[in-house]
C-alpha cells in the first residue's frame, strides 16, 4: 500500500481479495455470462447461418428496417425537446418549475405497458380520438406513428436529464455576454450554448438511441405485433422465440446486444470528455476567483 | 479566456448583484423563453399529462364500485402480489449486491477495475427482451447454468425465481450507481479514528460506515423497486406467465388488452400507475435528502 494516508482502516489483503472475487462473481453471473451466451448461441451454427437468419427472412429484414426508422425519429424529437426543456428550466425561474422537472421523470417510473395502454386509449379504435382518426383514415395505433409515440415517451427523460445539470453548472454568464453584444437567439444557441453542452447532448442522444432501439413493453402494446408490418427488432426476437425458432431469435438478439456494446463504448468515451471539461470549468472558475 | 475581463464587455452579466436578483434579470435578458416554453409544454402535455389523465379518467368513469370490481379480481390481486413480492425481493438483492460491488469499485484497487465498472452499465443498454431471452435459455434444463442448477432443484426459468433473476439484472446498475459516489465521499478519518480507538473492522463498518451510506442504499432500493415494478420485456420471456403463480401485473394488463377487456386493463394500469408515482415521490424526497447530506 503506497497510499500516503495510514491505511489503518484498509481491510487485510485476504478480505480485499475475497471482496473482489465476490464482486467479480456477481457481475460475472448477472451480466457477463448472459451477455456472452447471446453471442455464443447466435453463432453456434457459424457466421453464415447467423447471416442467413438475419437476411433471408423477410419479416426479420422488415423488423430491422422498422427499428432503424422508428428510433431516429424518436431520438430527434427527444433532442429538440431536451434542448428546449433544459434551456427553459436551467435559464429561467417561473412558477411550477420544480413540478415541471418532476414531470420529466414520470416516463422513467411509469411502466412502459401502462404508457402503451394510455396511447391506445387515446388513439385506438375504441379510444378518445378513435372516431376522428377513422374518419380521417389515419392509423396511429398498430402503425408507425404509434411506435414513434411510444418510443418517444419511454426515452423522454434521457436527453433533458443530461443537459440540465451541465447547463446549471456552466451558468448563463457567457450567453448573457453574447446577448449584450447583440447576438440573436439562434446565434447564442449555436455559438455559445451548443459548444458547451455538446458532449452532454451526445451522451443523452446515445442513451436515448439505445433505449429506443431496445424498447419492448410500450411498443408491444401499441404495435399489435403484426409480423412484417409493426414488429420492431425486440418484438421480432420475442416472436421468433415463441415460434420455437430460438437460433433465429438469438441472431436478432445478438445484433441488439452488439449495438448495446457499441453504445457502452461510446458512452465511456463521451464520459471521459465530460469529466475533462468539468475539470477545465473548475480550473477556470478557480482562476476567475483568483482575479476578480 | 476573454471572460477574464468581463466588466468591460458585459455590464449586465457582472456577478456583483446578489444571486437572486441576477437570476431574475437573466429571465428578462436571455431570449427563447417563449419558444422553449412552447415546445416543452406541448411535448409534456401531449405525451405525459394527457395520456395519463385519459387513463385515470377512463378508470374513474367506471365509478367506485365498477373500479373495484375490475381492479380487485382474484387474478388481479394475485398479479399485484407477484409483482410486488418479486420486485421487493429483486430490489433487496440488488441493493445488497450493489453495495458490495460499489464498495469494491471504490475502495479496492485491482487489475480490471475499470472493466468491472464499465460492465455494471450493460443492463442499461441491453434491450430487456434480449435479457429475458438469454436468461430463459441459460436457466432451462439444458442451458449453461440450468444443467447444474435444475438437478439441484433450482428452477431459474419459467418460475417465480426467474422473475426475480431478470429483475435483479435490470435493476442492479441503479443500486450500484447511487451508492458509489456516496462511498467515494465518505470521511475516512472517522473510520481511522474508530479503528485507533479499538473498534474491530466489523464494528467500524456497522457503526461508522453503514450509517453514512444507508440513505444511499435505501435510495438504490427504491429506484430498483420502481424499475422492477414496471418491467415487462424481460419478465414475459422467463416467467411462464401462469395466472395466480407467475403472472405480474403488466403481463395481466397486456393479456386483458388482447381480450379487449379495456375496463380491467385500464383499472389495473391505474393501480400500477398509483404505485409508481408514489415511489417516484419517495425517490425524489430521498434523493433531495441525499443531496443535502452531501453538502
Amino acid at each position: 500500500m503506497t497510499s500516503p494516508r495510514a491505511p489503518v482502516t484498509h481491510a487485510s489483503p485476504v478480505v480485499n481479495a475475497a471482496l473482489v472475487a465476490a464482486a467479480a462473481a456477481i457481475v460475472g453471473l448477472v451480466i457477463v455470462v448472459p451477455l456472452a451466451s447471446v453471442f455464443a448461441e447466435a453463432f453456434t451454427g457459424g457466421a453464415s447461418a447467423w447471416w442467413v437468419a438475419l437476411t433471408h427472412d423477410a419479416d426479420t429484414r422488415h423488423a430491422i428496417w422498422l427499428s432503424l426508422t422508428v428510433a431516429p425519429v424518436a431520438v430527434v424529437i427527444n433532442t429538440v425537446f431536451g434542448i428546449a426543456a433544459a434551456w427553459l428550466v436551467a435559464r429561467f425561474r417561473f412558477p411550477g418549475r420544480s413540478l415541471l422537472i418532476s414531470l420529466f421523470d414520470v416516463p422513467f417510473s411509469v411502466s412502459p405497458v401502462v404508457a402503451g395502454l394510455a396511447l391506445v386509449l387515446i388513439f385506438g379504435r375504441q379510444g378518445l380520438l378513435g372516431p376522428t382518426l377513422a374518419w380521417l383514415d389515419w392509423k396511429i395505433i398498430f402503425a408507425w406513428p404509434g411506435l414513434v409515440l411510444a418510443t418517444t415517451f419511454v426515452t423522454l427523460p434521457l436527453v433533458v436529464r443530461e443537459l440540465i445539470p451541465v447547463m446549471e453548472a456552466i451558468g448563463p454568464d457567457e450567453e448573457l455576454a453574447a446577448v449584450s453584444l447583440g447576438a440573436s437567439g439562434w446565434q447564442v444557441f449555436t455559438r455559445v450554448t451548443l459548444p458547451t453542452i455538446r458532449w452532454a447532448l451526445l451522451h443523452g442522444i446515445v442513451l436515448a438511441n439505445a433505449r429506443a432501439m431496445g424498447e419492448f413493453g410500450a411498443v408491444y402494446v401499441v404495435s399489435g405485433h403484426i409480423a412484417g408490418v409493426t414488429d420492431t427488432m425486440p418484438l421480432r426476437v420475442e416472436k421468433l422465440f415463441q415460434e420455437y425458432r430460438t437460433p433465429a431469435s438469438m441472431a436478432v438478439a445478438s445484433v441488439l446486444a452488439g449495438l448495446a456494446l457499441v453504445t457502452l463504448v461510446a458512452k465511456f468515451a463521451i464520459e471521459r470528455r465530460l469529466e475533462s471539461e468539468a475539470r477545465d470549468l473548475a480550473t477556470a472558475r478557480a482562476q476567475d476567483a483568483g482575479h476578480p | 479566456m476573454p471572460a477574464a475581463h468581463p466588466d468591460t464587455l458585459v455590464p449586465v452579466a457582472r456577478p456583483t448583484a446578489a444571486p437572486a436578483t441576477r437570476r431574475r434579470r437573466t429571465a428578462a435578458v436571455l431570449p427563447g423563453f417563449g419558444t422553449s416554453a412552447a415546445i416543452t409544454s406541448l411535448v409534456v402535455t401531449a405525451l405525459v399529462i394527457v395520456p395519463l389523465a385519459v387513463l385515470v379518467v377512463r378508470a374513474a368513469s367506471l365509478g367506485p364500485h365498477g373500479f373495484v370490481a375490475a381492479a380487485w379480481t382474484p387474478r388481479a390481486r394475485a398479479a399485484y402480489g407477484v409483482s410486488l413480492g418479486a420486485s421487493v425481493l429483486a430490489a433487496s438483492t440488488s441493493a445488497a449486491l450493489g453495495l458490495l460491488v460499489a464498495w469494491v469499485l471504490v475502495r479496492v484497487d485491482f487489475p480490471g477495475r475499470r472493466l468491472l465498472d464499465a460492465l455494471v452499465d450493460v443492463p442499461l443498454a441491453l434491450p430487456t427482451a434480449v435479457a429475458g431471452l438469454v436468461y430463459s435459455t441459460l436457466y432451462v434444463e439444458k442451458g449453461w447454468l440450468g444443467q447444474w442448477l435444475v438437478p439441484l432443484g433450482v428452477k431459474g426459468a419459467y418460475s417465480y425465481l426467474g422473475i426475480v433473476l431478470v429483475l435483479v439484472f435490470v435493476s442492479l446498475p441503479f443500486a450500484v450507481r447511487v451508492v458509489q459516489p456516496v462511498i467515494e465521499s465518505l470521511d475516512r478519518d472517522a473510520e481511522e479514528a474508530a479503528r485507533i480507538l479499538g473498534a474491530s473492522r466489523m464494528q467500524t463498518f456497522l457503526r461508522v460506515v453503514l450509517p453514512g451510506i444507508l440513505p444511499a442504499v435505501v435510495t438504490g432500493f427504491a429506484l430498483s423497486l420502481a424499475r422492477a415494478l414496471g418491467e415487462y420485456g424481460s419478465v414475459v420471456f422467463i416467467s411462464g406467465n401462469m395466472p395466480f403463480k407467475t403472472e405480474i401485473a403488466p403481463v395481466l394488463i397486456v393479456s386483458r388488452l388482447e381480450e379487449f377487456a379495456y375496463a380491467e386493463a385500464t383499472t389495473i394500469a391505474v393501480v400500477l400507475l398509483g404505485l409508481s408515482l408514489t415511489l417516484l415521490v419517495v425517490v425524489n424526497a430521498l434523493q433531495q435528502r441525499l443531496a443535502r447530506n452531501a453538502q
